[in-house]
């Protein structure tokens, strides 16, 4: 036979490339759907104030100054857990954090806010999902990290810990907060 | 009898479960004809929700999936056409919400992959099939005809009969 010893190795070899590849995957988390939203302007809104009721807050605010919109909720155990976190990143930098309050009833968002403390500049109101669509919002909590002229520059899906804002958020604010 | 019977009781008692917990129906969707009803199941057929991954618009009973289903009942309502409103959605949630991967180039290997290997395979096989017939086997050595030959030639063993024995006997 002309065939080589080892040539009876590449099925062996293959094999191992596919489950090498396979195991990758199971690694991936399926929920984590990248948004189309990134590099482009923030989706326009104008919602109710949560704190004021009856005043209205538009999508401006988020010219002008690096900031962070978080997506949170009551109901969501996930959001409570980053909660410190957001409390603290408010306190130590100077980005303006933007609660977007998601599929929420007023009073229970409320309560979390006076319970935890509250970490946001602004708090816009979204009970009805009327905005939440024009983000691509999925669940909660999710936070966008939007450029001084508006453009979103990340999406982060699931809470922040130290490790997420250390490693995932602070080098995307500071990459962009130059050109701002 | 009394199985059926505990059966349906079962699934009456999920489906008042079911009911009391709030779930969605497509029933609060009016329109004006059954095409435009056509048009739209076949929509939010294709669509999926992003929180149960592996439901449809149409199946899913996600809150998120009930406000994108009443989301594509306005467009509708509104006369907009079926590109417009999976534009409107792949804009806001990515081409994952589609069943249906685009192609266009990342996706080519999901679409031309499984060609490509079958491609591959086949062509790996003929090959070793033209080598076969071009290096036939080598021919055999007088012994190993002479050993052909008396196995040919040993009359068939008895039903019944190890085969082994029938080896001792012959050798």
């Amino acid at each position: 036979m002309a065939r080589s010893k080892t040539s009876y190795l590449i099925p062996l070899g293959i094999f191992i490339a596919l489950a090498a590849l396979l195991f990758y995957g199971l690694k991936l988390d399926p929920r984590k759907v990248p948004s189309p939203l990134v590099g482009k302007p923030v989706p326009t809104f104008e919602l109710e104030s949560l704190l004021e009721p009856g005043k209205t807050i538009n999508s401006d605010i988020l010219k002008g100054r690096m900031s962070l919109v978080n997506v949170w909720a009551s109901w969501c155990p996930s959001c409570r857990q980053e909660h410190a976190e957001l409390i603290r990143i408010a306190r130590q930098s100077d980005v303006q954090m933007v609660g977007f309050n998601w599929k929420d009833e007023r009073p229970a968002a409320l309560e979390m806010l006076r319970r935890y403390g509250n970490p946001y500049v602004l708090s816009v109101f979204d009970p009805d999902n009327k905005a939440g669509i024009d983000w691509g919002v999925y669940g909660a909590p999710e936070t966008f990290v939007v450029d001084a002229e508006g453009i979103i520059r990340h999406k982060r899906i699931g809470p922040i810990d130290r490790k997420v804002w250390e490693e995932e958020i602070l080098p995307v604010i500071e990459q962009y907060r130059t050109k701002g | 009898m009394r199985c059926t019977l505990t059966f349906r009781a079962l699934v009456t008692a999920a489906l008042l479960a079911w009911g009391s917990a709030g779930a969605y129906t497509l029933e609060e969707f009016q329109f004006e004809s059954p095409a435009q009803e056509q048009q739209f199941r076949d929509l939010i057929g294709k669509l999926r929700c992003l929180v149960c991954q592996n439901e449809s618009l149409a199946g899913s009973q996600a809150e998120l999936a009930q406000d994108l289903r009443e989301e594509v009942y306005r467009m509708m309502q509104e006369g907009k056409g079926k590109e417009e409103i999976i534009e409107f959605l792949v804009a806001r949630y990515g081409d994952f919400v589609l069943y249906q991967p685009p192609i266009k180039p990342s996706t080519y290997l999901l679409w031309f992959g499984p060609f490509l290997l079958v491609g591959v395979g086949g062509f790996l096989l003929l090959r070793a099939l033209q080598r076969k017939k071009r290096e036939p086997e080598p021919d055999l050595t007088g012994a190993e005809r002479a050993r052909i030959e008396q196995l040919l030639t040993q009359p068939l063993t008895k039903p019944g009969t190890p085969p082994g024995d029938a080896q001792k006997r012959s050798s």
